[in-house]
Order: C-alpha cells, then sequence, then structure tokens
C-alpha cells in the first residue's frame, strides 16, 4: 500500500544537479559533427571506385587521420549521449535501464576506441 | 517500459446510442465514458444533439447532453470563457478547453476523449493530484530575501513586460498531456505547465531566490526530459509558449556555469 502523498513524491530525491551537462555536450558534439560529417561524406563518395591500395593511402595521410579520428570520437560520444536519453525516456525498470545504459555506453566506447585505433594502425 | 497498447480493462468498447427528438440539424459527438462503480471497461457512447438547442461551443454541447440527454455523463466546467481551465479535454485529437472550441466549424463528427494518459476518475474527468503536486513543487509565490517595503514591490514596465506569455498561464494541463516526455515519465518530468510556471517565477524581477529555483530544475529528468516535441505550444488553448519558457531555463542554467 502506499500513502506517501503527491508532493513528496514529486519531490522525490530532488534535483541532480547534473542534467545541463549532459545536455550541453549534447549539443556541443551535435555542432562539431555537421562539418565532419560534411567533410567525411564528401571524403568518402570522392574516395568510390578507387583501389584499396588508394584508399589505405588516402587514410594514411596526416590530414585524413587527425579529422577521421576527431569524426569517431565525437560521432561515437555524441551517440552515447543520444542512446542515453532514449533509454533513460523508454526503459523505466530500474535495473533494466542500469544494465542497458552501462551495456551501451560500454559498446559504444569500445567501438569509438576500435575506430580510433583502426585509423592509427593504417596511418602509423 | 513505454506502453504501446492499452491493458485489458482500459481498452475501449462501443457504447450507447442517445439522440434528440429532431431530424434537422443534427451532430454526432462521440463521448469517452468510463464508471469506477460498475467495474466495466471503456465505452464511446454516441449522442446525436440537435445544434439548434444549445450553444455553439463543444462545452455547450456536453452541458446540453447532461440536461437533458443522458445526465450521468461526467465532466468538470465552470467559468465556461476559457479562464478557469476546468474544462480541459481532448476533442477530435486535440487537447483544447471545451468552452472556447467550437463545435459547428468542423462539419464532421467529434470525438471527445479525457486528457492523454492521465488516469481516469470517472467519464471526462481525470486525477489531477501528480500535476498540481508539480506545480506545488516549482514553489509558485514570490520568495525574496530583501527586507520588505511598506508598499507595494516596484516594478519597471520593461520588468512587468517579462511576465507577458507567462501569467496567462490558467494550469489547464492541455500542455502537460499532450507531451510524449511526459506521458512517458510524468512521475519525474516536471512537464511544460509547471515549467512555464517556474520560469514565470525565474523571469520575476521581484523575486530573487532565482539562482535557488534553477538549482531545483537542473535535473536530467525535472527539466532535460524536454526535447522540444513543441506539442505543448501547438496545443496551449490560451496561445502561450511553454516551449520557449523551457528553452529560457536551460539558457539561465548555462549562463550561470
Amino acid at each position: 500500500m502506499k500513502l506517501e502523498l503527491p508532493l513528496a513524491k514529486v519531490k522525490g530525491l530532488g534535483a541532480s544537479g547534473e542534467g545541463s551537462h549532459h545536455w550541453w555536450r549534447q549539443r556541443i558534439s551535435a555542432l562539431m559533427l555537421i562539418p565532419l560529417t560534411l567533410w567525411f561524406l564528401f571524403s568518402i563518395v570522392n574516395q568510390l571506385g578507387q583501389s584499396h591500395a588508394m584508399v589505405l593511402g588516402w587514410v594514411a595521410q596526416p590530414f585524413t587521420a587527425f579529422f577521421l579520428i576527431v569524426y569517431s570520437i565525437f560521432m561515437f560520444y555524441h551517440a552515447q549521449l543520444g542512446l542515453q536519453v532514449v533509454i533513460e525516456d523508454y526503459v523505466h525498470h530500474r535495473g533494466a535501464r542500469l544494465a542497458l545504459l552501462l551495456f551501451s555506453k560500454a559498446v559504444l566506447i569500445l567501438f569509438g576506441f576500435l575506430a580510433v585505433f583502426s585509423v592509427l594502425r593504417i596511418a602509423l | 517500459m513505454a506502453e504501446f497498447r492499452l491493458p485489458k480493462n482500459s481498452r475501449i468498447k462501443a457504447g450507447g446510442h442517445f439522440k434528440d427528438s429532431t431530424s434537422e440539424g443534427l451532430k454526432t459527438v462521440y463521448i469517452y465514458r468510463w464508471d469506477p462503480d460498475t467495474g466495466d471497461n471503456p465505452r464511446l457512447d454516441r449522442y446525436d444533439v440537435d445544434t439548434k438547442a444549445c450553444g455553439p461551443m463543444v462545452l455547450d454541447i456536453l452541458i446540453h447532453i447532461k440536461n437533458s440527454m443522458d445526465s450521468t455523463l461526467t465532466f468538470r466546467r465552470s467559468c465556461r470563457e476559457g479562464i478557469c481551465g476546468s474544462c480541459s479535454m481532448n476533442i477530435n485529437g486535440e487537447n483544447s478547453l471545451a468552452c472556447i472550441t467550437s463545435a459547428l466549424e468542423n462539419k464532421g463528427d467529434i470525438k471527445v476523449y479525457p486528457l492523454p494518459h492521465m488516469s481516469v476518475v470517472k467519464d471526462l474527468v481525470v486525477d489531477l493530484s501528480n500535476f498540481y503536486a508539480q506545480y506545488t513543487s516549482i514553489k509558485p509565490w514570490l520568495q525574496s530575501d530583501s527586507p520588505s517595503p511598506d508598499r507595494e514591490r516596484l516594478q519597471s514596465e520593461e520588468e512587468r513586460s517579462r511576465l507577458d506569455g507567462l501569467y496567462e498561464c490558467i494550469l489547464c494541463a492541455c500542455c502537460s498531456t499532450s507531451c510524449p516526455s511526459y506521458w512517458w515519465n510524468g512521475d519525474r518530468y516536471l512537464g511544460p505547465a509547471a515549467l512555464l510556471q517556474a520560469y514565470r517565477w525565474i523571469a520575476d524581477s521581484r523575486d530573487d531566490f532565482t539562482g535557488e529555483r534553477l538549482d531545483q530544475l537542473d535535473d536530467a529528468f525535472k527539466l532535460y526530459r524536454c526535447h522540444t516535441i513543441m506539442n505543448c505550444t501547438r496545443t496551449c488553448p490560451k496561445g502561450l509558449n511553454p516551449a520557449k519558457s523551457i528553452a529560457q531555463i536551460k539558457q539561465a542554467i548555462q549562463e550561470r556555469k
């Protein structure tokens, strides 16, 4: 039986003081991704039809390698922030939510590292 | 998880058919009915209403039905002129006040449901205790540490104008109950109505608890569940812009960093 009054329920554990941080990082990473994604798509289309060796050579150029790494970091970071919001929105079971949040974070961080590692491997 | 199908005992069945004794100028109105005392599922009753026997607004039709067709119909209403916020309901898929929504402009049938995703008390009456508690939680009164003046707390015309578009809110709950974020997380997200009211006090030049108010809102759920879906602004029967107020709160929190 629950006799808790509505106001006590609404106030709950209080404000976490953290929401703005997440919100701001999501906005900034989105802004950064606009030029990076445009550059990435434009470059990828440019590489269409090229041989494997030519594409590897392109990735290995310092300018390309640097921006591919920056792009990967921002992309996976932004994806993590966005997926976190989706999970918080729709998954209400506390245990399932925590598990999914940790899992999505781990997977996206791993993929981010993998992307950076791959570029370094080709470039260095 | 978010639920995409109604629970078994909430699924709507076909209901009764009531008809005014005239053959001309009939308007068909479907109304959601649910009676907690019977234990039956909700139903959709059909009323063929003589529009010449009542006024032009949806509320006039509801009152006519209650007076002369079916006295069991239950709904909230008070001022019948869009200032009390009692008769908020979902009319033809959009949350609005029945008293200022024309029943005749739309040529087709009218469908009237209670406010979405709220627990129904009876028929068109929903339980707003959580909504009111959320309003209470933002402390909707002037707070000041400044010494109390012997007269009114003065405000310049410019300072007063910052409250335009905020003070007009009548807490009808149309905006909050139209917001998907509020549907999924209404227990923790304060919703557009309470946030617009929170901003009304943040924007007030006479209130010096702005920082404390922002502290109370800086939370992933209380404020940042707003994903600028904009249903609130679209549906507000008073033509206000809760989404803008929410953006201004976010901006204020960012400014003090």
